[in-house]
């Protein structure tokens, strides 16, 4: 049985609805605030800033992390920007472009109204950050400086040299730490958070493992918001910190709540290449670097030459080719399926070649050498210290990598879940970014659904829980915790012959093969043939060491290993019921001739959102059409 | 390349550690130093021994989780890095390396190689911040700030909170990662209302928490993965000097 999803976007005019369903949205009054307890779960930019905030307003706040402190999560490592329709250059923006922009790049495939709002409170997130100590760059006039993302033909992305996500997170940091000073929020690094627990249909608590001492304990609350990132590591190379992990959405999932979009994953344009299999993760270089640099391979099949030696005739600027007026600021998803289709046709550089240029000789020569160590010198210090290449001297090789997943939890526009008081908050969502997300977009969402949504919108659920106080001695609380204990013994009782790691990687290169760049429904069949007998083998024959008091990151690892080997298959499975291309899922049978993603609007202008059905049976797949009011769907065009 | 590694092992915080040889064999060179443990404890597990607990995350050098003291030196040899992007082509075919947590009295070992920080997240919540209500601020573009004044911030904001500086220190000192954030904080028009009690309340508890003192060694900008530079610890203490003038002169 499916079910109808009410998406809760207010009626009226585009540019209306969040103004009018602010003024809609249901207020608690300051002395019942601090009788509502919040849990949330991550402390990246979406976790901590609605910590911080909401616990300003008065609510009390216990805050749960896994690191060993809120300030290492993982938006720590974004680099290039945040975008917001400030207009300081004078060049065009406005809130509708940047809306639009957004909607397009995400190839028609995300809520308008989310999408909206998130472009008008780009705004505010940018006033917020600077009166927060931000260091974004500056002019010498002493304003604001931009610079231009992927998808854009305007310069809206405001940065702190390669360190803009960086900066943006101690900032929430700092306001969570001067809320913890206060004692409004509790904080619970090394903490990671194992279930939610559902009483009377509703998510009241979260059951969590202190990943120090060993202990599994239950937290109540009369709301639980997940802001746990997304599941990019199922493909164990990655991006994504070693952390980066499914399980707290998945096991919200088994719970209820739906999963929606799962096949929606970002590849990465520009990453250093893979040097070997003890490989442990894949580093980015920041889009920002497409703004000067200039991407190419050589136009001759299997050419062995220096680059250096490859005489300019000689060489195939392709996306500059093929993409005249975006050039090699086209979208993420579209720059990276080009560097596939080049090197699957041989003209990849590098080992193997599973590589490409970017050149910054013509920026290094317009600009000089000193401007450019300006702009991008931090991205060229890693890149030498990865590779032990010079890339003033020689162009980098590039290469796409797992970045970044679009989709996650269903979420309303109250950005609650289909379980009730259950919310999810950025990229652990999937609410805003469509089939693709924009460079210097997720920095915006992470910011706009903690400081500027969820503080307006999670009344209209906690006013309807005045004095529904719920206990941890509840009979749900206890048989959680022992499903969670069961779980532990179990994978510290097999004590078979592989390690996690070994099973993540296993893994991992089969949905890259599988349900990577390029989809085929061949592939995918036979991926959801391989992933269960892979997950069977693991329940037989892991080998998880040492015991469950104590800290075992082995045992850690091998939770989130064991969320990963089902959430394949559910990713999968999306893919292959999903009978188009749009943004990051490029199926090979949709294409036009050309080789751009072939959407069907017809028949897949919806979220696909995922219903748990128990171990053993299909998952259901529900929709939520998507309806365009302001925008008209089109062929994505960059040429 | 083949390794002989010296590894610190400790069975939790109140047990006695000590040194364990192991052989680190096959490593490629383009290995990061944690890939090469990686590898090794990947052996260990399969002979049936524990693994090594260490500390890691984002592996690019930015979130600050990884840590070790390693021949000696916090993060390795090598300027302006963290442990994760220290790359093995860096030693010798053979050589012997000796591995360590951390080491001060503010920063208790865990287990193995693992150590808690939490000290350093306490100092931050002593005053670390600007204390802005979400929502009340103006537009951003209302405050010029000079471009050096705000590049100079920006030096100071790179901190990313690893506390080798700590680690390096004779005193064991948090002078570098305080210098920082007061530095950071107080280098812009906005942190100035709240510039005196933010640079007393991170010293106090600084001291509070056993970190030690300044005496110019200047271990801590050597091995800072972000370059901080040591004069912010100049800049702390005339702001420091200057607070506590004033508080003193306040209380009467």
């Amino acid at each position: 049985m499916s079910v109808t999803l009410d998406s809760k976007v207010p009626s009226g005019p585009l540019e209306q609805k969040w103004e009018h369903h602010r003024a809609d949205s249901k207020l608690i009054n300051p002395a019942n605030k601090r009788k509502f307890d919040i849990l949330v779960v991550g402390s990246g930019l979406a976790g901590a800033s609605a910590a911080a905030t909401l616990a300003e307003l008065g609510f009390n706040v216990k805050c749960f992390c896994f690191q060993d402190s809120s300030r290492r999560a993982h938006s720590i490592a974004a680099q290039g920007g945040i975008n917001a329709a400030k207009n300081y250059q004078n060049d065009g923006d406005s809130v509708f472009r940047l809306f639009y922009d957004t909607v397009k790049g995400g190839d028609f495939r995300s809520r308008e109204a989310n999408v909206y709002r998130l472009a008008e409170v780009s705004l505010a997130i940018i006033d917020q950050c600077v009166a927060q100590g931000v260091p974004f760059a500056r002019e010498y006039g002493g304003l604001l400086a931009n610079r231009s993302f992927g998808g854009a033909q305007v310069s809206r992305t405001f940065y702190a040299r390669g360190q803009t996500g960086q900066q943006l997170l101690l900032g929430a940091y700092q306001a969570l730490a001067q809320q913890i000073s206060l004692g409004t929020v509790r904080m619970f690094p090394r903490t990671e958070m194992l279930d939610v627990v559902v009483v009377d249909g509703h998510a009241k608590g979260i059951v969590v493992r202190d990943l120090v001492s060993g202990e599994i304990s239950s937290h109540a609350g009369d709301t639980v918001i997940l802001a746990t990132g997304g599941y990019g590591n199922v493909f164990y190379l990655s991006t994504n910190a070693k952390g980066c992990n499914v399980s707290a959405t998945y096991r919200a999932y088994k719970r209820g709540a739906f999963f929606a979009n799962p096949c929606y994953t970002q590849i990465h344009p520009t990453c250093i290449p893979v040097a070997g299999s003890y490989q442990s993760k894949l580093t980015l270089m920041s889009e920002s670097l497409r703004n000067d640099g200039r991407v190419w391979v050589p136009k001759q099949k299997g050419d062995a030459r220096p680059p250096s030696q490859i005489p300019e005739e000689e060489r195939d600027y392709y996306l500059e080719r093929k993409y005249p007026s975006y050039g090699n600021l086209a979208p993420r998803d579209i720059a990276s399926r080009s560097a596939k289709e080049v090197c699957d046709g041989g003209r990849g550089v590098g080992p193997g070649g599973l590589g490409v240029y970017l050149d910054f000789s013509d920026a290094i020569n317009r600009l000089g050498k000193d401007v450019v160590r300006e702009r991008y010198g931090n991205l060229f210090d890693i890149y030498h210290n990865i590779t032990n290449e010079d890339a003033y001297e020689v162009p980098m090789r590039i290469y796409p990598a797992v970045h970044y997943t679009m989709g996650g939890l269903w979420v309303d526009y109250n950005l609650m879940s289909n379980l009730p008081g259950l919310h999810v908050l950025g990229e652990a969502n999937f609410s805003d970014h469509g089939a693709n997300r924009l460079g210097a977009s997720a920095l915006m969402q992470g910011l706009a659904d903690g400081y500027f949504v969820i503080p307006y919108t999670v009344g209209n659920y906690l006013a309807t829980q005045m004095n529904k106080k719920i206990s941890v001695d509840r009979a749900e609380f206890k048989a959680t915790e022992k499903e969670v204990r069961d779980q532990t013994m179990k994978l510290l009782g097999i004590k078979g012959r592989k390690t996690v790691t070994t099973f993540h990687r296993e893994l991992g290169l089969l949905m890259w093969n599988k349900c990577g760049m390029a989809r085929h429904a061949d592939g995918l069949k036979e991926a959801l043939r391989t992933i269960p007998e892979l997950r069977q083998e693991f329940w037989e024959n892991v080998n998880v060491l040492g015991t469950g008091q104590e800290l075992n990151q082995a045992l850690e690892h091998a939770g989130r290993v064991a969320d990963f080997l089902e959430f394949a298959e559910l990713m999968c499975l999306d893919a292959l019921e999903r009978n188009e291309s749009c943004g990051g899922h490029f199926r090979v049978e949709y294409q036009t001739p050309e080789g751009e993603a072939l959407r069907n609007d017809d028949e897949f202008c919806h979220v696909a959102a995922w219903q748990y059905n128990g171990p053993n049976s299909r998952p259901i797949r529900n929709t939520e059409p998507l309806v365009f009011e302001s925008v008209k769907l089109a062929q994505r065009s960059y040429k | 390349m083949n390794f002989k590694l010296k590894v610190w092992r400790q069975n939790g915080s109140s047990a006695l550690g000590e040194f364990t040889g192991y052989e680190a064999k096959d490593i490629p060179e383009e290995a990061s130093f944690l890939e090469m443990l990686d590898i090794v404890n990947e052996e260990l597990i399969e002979r049936k021994e524990e693994p090594v607990a260490f500390d890691s995350d984002c592996r690019e050098g930015i979130c600050g989780m990884c840590s070790l003291v390693i021949n000696g030196i916090p993060h390795g040899p090598g300027k302006a890095k963290t442990t994760c992007q220290l790359y093995m082509r860096r030693f010798k075919n053979g050589d012997t390396i000796w591995v360590e947590p951390f080491r001060a009295a503010a920063f208790p070992i865990v287990r193995d190689l693992v150590v808690d920080r939490s000290a350093f997240d306490h100092v931050i919540e002593a005053g670390g911040y600007i204390p802005v209500r979400t929502g009340s601020a103006p537009d951003a573009n209302a405050i010029p700030i000079a471009k050096t004044a705000a590049d100079l911030a920006m030096e100071a904001a790179a901190c990313i909170g690893c506390g080798a500086c700590v680690a390096a220190c004779p005193n064991s000192s948090a002078m570098l990662f305080v210098a920082a954030k007061v530095s950071h904080l107080g280098l812009l028009p906005q942190g100035q209302a709240d510039r005196g009690r933010r640079v007393l309340g991170m010293v106090r508890k600084m001291d509070e928490l056993r970190f030690g003192n300044c005496t110019n060694h200047y271990e801590c900008e050597a091995v800072c993965p972000a370059e901080i530079s040591a004069t912010f610890i100049s800049r702390l203490n005339r702001e420091y000097m200057a607070a506590a003038t004033a508080d003193a002169l306040a209380v009467g």
